[in-house]
């Protein structure tokens, strides 16, 4: 399997950071946002972000939730496999909340407008925006794009974006992968 | 463990324990849909659910439509007392004919053991076992288990006693794959002539004296006493079948140790649970009706997802 790598541990932080600013340049004290993180791999980001803010930039109250939209795809018995879901984790009304999802990598964008289908069975947001570490080029199916990225990347079908996180991989690091 | 080993639910002795971990994972998550303020998900838009029924039932078939509508699927309902059935059709022309308008999956309740089985060799569809005579009821021992899970934690190593009318009950026998299947002791208790001969044959200990079998058990499954399937007497009257093998609340007091108390409904109030057992703290009767329409969403969700 062929892979290079795309970001270091380094560079990732420093993204990090830079979001979190954005984030805080747009939404100040977060007392109307809510965070909210894209089951599986976007939670890790999400989890990432709402401490940094915390710690970092001293935002006194973060709301963070994890969004599972497995039942909300469009492409339920057209693969193989079963889909299997994740856990569901939203003890907040989004009710005129202005929503913040957040996931790993935006590709299609399948999975985003699967998520804005399944918020919906939380109320009705004031404003949805959209923050993803890697934004990959000319691969989208829909019309959806980030409001906040972390790194634009160029790839082609047959490469795939994979995104490590210190917490469950080990490490931070993305790396672009060959598929065989 | 990501798919069922099975593509019909025809009963619980054709599952695995795989089988029954990954319906209880998903059921977890059907459990926290149906709790929401919108409780329903688009999944099965696609999909089309027939729910046909020869034998009464009005908890089975709310909890199958409600599951059923909560998934988004499109559902027939179909009763065998308004049906064509009454003019001479057999089974087979029956489901096929409602499968020609393009039904996937077919939800059954029949009066005869092993229908569904049948059936599920002769048409092209998923079939869900709604109960089939005294056979099994699959989805009532999934949920029923499932609702000690939540309770006592897992079901492995718990001790469970079935108790009352074994000899007609498919919810015993598919009770007793089901928590045999996932490492718990179970016991029968009843009536001797309510007991199947070799019933311990299954693997499961046989008591007649309901005191001893609930001191020694963590869960009672009270049975209801099915008058409607006796043509002869299997004892000598509801009174003294309730004075024996009835749960009321002084018995459940005696006891050294707090145990739970389950129902599959409907209750024969004061015959085989008084109403201050079944209202009490202990029992968890309306948990495995909540846990119900979760159980079903979860096996019909995995047994779409294999129709190609």
């Amino acid at each position: 399997m062929n892979q290079r790598i795309l970001l270091t541990a380094q560079e990732i932080d420093i993204i990090l950071h830079r979001l979190a600013c954005q984030l805080l340049e747009n939404h100040l004290d977060f007392s109307n946002t809510v965070l909210v993180g894209i089951q599986p791999r976007g939670i890790f980001l999400a989890e990432r972000l709402a401490n940094m803010l915390q710690e970092h930039y001293q935002v006194s109250q973060v709301s963070l939730g994890a969004l599972d939209i497995t039942f909300f795809r469009d492409d339920f018995r057209r693969g193989d496999k079963t889909l299997q879901a994740n856990t569901t984790k939203i003890n907040f009304l989004v009710e005129d909340k202005r929503v913040v999802f957040i996931d790993d990598v935006l590709h299609t964008g399948r999975s985003i407008r699967a998520a804005l289908t399944a918020i919906q069975s939380f109320g009705r947001p004031q404003e949805i925006e959209l923050l993803t570490l890697i934004d990959r080029r000319f691969s989208r199916h829909l019309p959806i794009q980030p409001n906040y990225r972390g790194r634009q990347v160029d790839a082609i079908n047959q490469e795939r974006v994979k995104v490590l996180w210190r917490e469950n991989d080990g490490k931070d690091a993305v790396y672009l992968v060959e598929k065989v | 463990m990501s798919e069922l080993s099975v593509q019909h639910l025809l009963g619980i002795k054709y599952l695995n324990k795989q089988d029954i971990q990954l319906i209880f994972e998903t059921a977890d998550h059907f459990k926290e849909v149906i709790n929401r303020s919108i409780k329903k998900v688009p999944t099965l838009r696609d999909i089309t659910i027939a729910n046909i029924f020869f034998e009464n039932s009005t908890r089975t078939k709310l909890s199958f439509e409600l599951a059923e509508k909560r998934l988004s699927a499109d559902v027939i309902n179909f009763s065998a007392s308004q049906s064509s059935v009454k003019k001479g059709e057999t089974l087979v022309d029956t489901v096929n004919n409602i499968l020609s308008m393009k039904v996937d999956m077919v939800v059954m309740r029949h009066p005869s053991p092993g229908a569904v089985i049948f059936l599920s060799k002769h048409v092209k569809a998923a079939i869900v076992n709604a109960g089939d005579g005294a056979h099994e009821h699959p989805t009532q021992a999934l949920l029923d288990s499932y609702s000690i899970r939540e309770r006592l934690g897992e079901v492995a190593g718990k001790k469970v006693v079935i108790v009352g009318d074994i000899l007609h009950s498919r919810v015993a026998l598919s009770n007793i794959f089901a928590l045999k299947m996932q490492g718990a002791q179970v016991m029968v208790c009843g009536p001797k002539t309510l007991l199947p001969k070799y019933i311990d044959q299954l693997g499961v200990l046989v008591a007649t004296d309901l005191k001893k079998a609930l001191e020694w058990c963590d869960v009672a499954n009270m049975l209801r006493v099915q008058n409607e399937r006796f043509d002869v007497s299997y004892f000598p009257s509801t009174r003294e079948y309730s004075q024996q093998f009835g749960l009321n609340k002084a018995i459940l007091e005696s006891l050294s140790k707090e145990i739970v108390v389950m129902h599959p409904g409907p209750i024969n109030r004061g015959v085989e649970i008084t109403s201050d057992v079944a209202d009490s703290g202990q029992s968890i009767i309306l948990d495995q009706v909540e846990n119900g329409v979760a159980i079903r969403m979860a096996v019909i969700y995995l047994l779409a997802s294999k129709i190609k």
